[in-house]
């Protein structure tokens, strides 16, 4: 049980060449990989083929001995953008943004949902909270979807370092308790140093370890 | 009036700031009056060649420091406190009148170029209105300057991409020979080359003579350029250090707010603040 990537190639439409060539990849549960390189080097497009964003030209992408994009429910690898505003409907209030992915409506009652939002938080609009306190309700919406993988892109890239290292020090907690896995996609040697158990590096859309 | 006419001197600092308030009036429903104070004193002062971070999470003020500064604040706020430009205590209105000229604001991203215009026409413009006897020379030199050729000029603003567009806004900024230089948030949503590109860009605008404040929350990227560090929080500034004394375990560093940012750095401790959320 784990999350592979077996020899995945990609290239986006009317771009000339490959972003992703022949990268394998496997993140078990309850692991945090890093995911380190350059701007351009296709770490971004590696995040996005492993929770179903794109799906591989060349390859295979599968989840706990199933696909990565089934049939029906959420998909167990769920991603978390750098920017929370470009991720979430503007005109929708937190408690709308939350309810999206858990329509019970009692997000809260989750502990770990409880502890990343705060009450006060659900009635605003995305505009009207901090940047790091929307990237908490981002991170929330995500493992709310029962995620067995995260993807994180860059979450923290945006944030000061008070609320980097809260935001990582709730999301480790996730991983310990619940055996999450993260492929952690980060530019920031020093970051995925301090939260990742392995990092790989990814140079020209291919992978040395 | 540009760095020249302006008349600052290593002595007298080229901006100071002192005790910044920034209020809004809003309205609630039934048309309750309400006043938040967004700004709770702040104080900073930056001398020419120096650049001076301003760091703090988002949400404590920092971006409201750079606009009241230039006078830009919506009708709804007030602003309140000293601000002195070579020395001279300017109203708002003055400081909205230098505005573009001996005072201008880097604004977060390239957003603020105006879609519907060449990138050489805009640069012509804000050199012709900072008084450059050539407008079209100083625009090419102004573009030449942050590695732009001289194609870009015939570019409108959505063909470039988002590091070139912050070189323009630099170019449009800068052609002036300003003796202040405001940069709110140069970097984020950058490439790691980028980010350092464009905080090089303002340590040499500073070497060239101007007075940079440096607006971020980028703690380690603002270690890398800047000569001290103004440390704000909720709308007030808590601390100065000097750069030197973020080291080791931060045991130089005075202030609990600024020891604690430095000890949450990757690499020097990644220590989170006490209560979920309590940095936010």
């Amino acid at each position: 049980m784990s999350l592979v990537l077996d020899d995945v190639s990609y290239r986006y439409p009317r771009v000339a060449g490959w972003a992703v060539r022949g990268a394998s990849l496997v993140v078990a549960p309850g692991e945090v990989v890093g995911l380190a390189g350059p701007s351009g080097c296709g770490k971004s497009t590696l995040g996005k083929l492993a929770c179903g964003v794109l799906v591989p030209a060349e390859g295979r992408v599968v989840v706990d001995d199933g696909p990565a994009r089934p049939r029906r429910g959420a998909r167990l690898v769920q991603l978390v953008h750098q920017d929370p505003v470009a991720a979430m409907n503007p005109r929708w209030r937190v408690r709308a943004v939350l309810d999206e992915a858990d329509p019970t409506g009692s997000s809260l009652a989750d502990p770990v949902v409880g502890a990343l939002v705060e009450t006060g938080w659900l009635d605003r609009y995305p505009h009207e909270i901090s940047g790091g306190e929307l990237q908490r309700v981002s991170l929330a919406r995500a493992l709310l979807a029962k995620p067995t993988y995260l993807v994180a892109d860059e979450i923290s890239a945006s944030l000061d370092p008070l609320t980097q290292a809260a935001l990582w020090r709730d999301l480790l907690g996730v991983v310990r308790e619940r055996g999450l896995g993260v492929l952690a996609v980060s530019h920031d040697a020093a970051l995925l140093a301090e939260v990742a158990d392995r990092v790989v590096s990814v140079g020209g859309g291919t992978l040395a370890v | 009036m540009n760095r020249r006419e302006l008349d600052v001197s290593v002595e007298s600092a080229a901006l100071d700031v002192r005790d910044l308030r920034v209020a809004f009036v809003q309205y609630e429903r039934g048309l309750r009056r309400r006043v938040v104070e967004a700004v709770r004193g702040m104080t900073l002062s930056a001398h020419p060649g120096e650049v001076v971070a301003l760091v703090g999470a988002s949400g404590a003020g920092k971006s409201l420091f750079g606009h009241a500064v230039l006078g830009m604040l919506p009708p709804n706020a007030r602003a309140t406190g000293e601000v002195r430009l070579g020395g001279r205590l300017l109203d708002e209105a003055a400081r909205r009148r230098l505005a573009g000229r001996g005072l201008v604001l880097l604004p977060q991203g390239g957003s603020y170029l105006d879609p519907t215009a060449r990138v050489g026409a805009q640069v012509r413009r804000a050199a012709r209105l900072a008084g450059r006897r050539d407008p079209a020379a100083a625009a090419r030199e102004a573009l030449a300057e942050r590695g732009l050729e001289a194609g870009v000029e015939r570019l409108y603003p959505h063909e470039l991409s988002g590091g070139m567009a912050r070189r323009v806004v630099g170019a449009v900024a800068g052609v002036g020979d300003p003796a202040v230089v405001i940069a709110d948030e140069p970097t984020p949503g950058l490439h790691p080359e980028a980010v350092a590109a464009a905080l090089q860009g303002l340590r040499r605008t500073a070497d060239g003579g101007a007075a940079v404040v440096l607006i971020t929350h980028d703690l380690r990227g603002a270690l890398g350029v800047s000569d001290r560090v103004v440390v704000c929080r909720a709308g007030s500034t808590v601390d100065e250090a000097a750069v030197a004394d973020f080291a080791g375990d931060g045991a130089g560093l005075a202030h609990p707010y600024t020891r604690a940012l430095w000890q949450a750095l990757p690499g020097h401790g990644f220590r989170a603040p006490a209560e979920p959320g309590a940095a936010s």
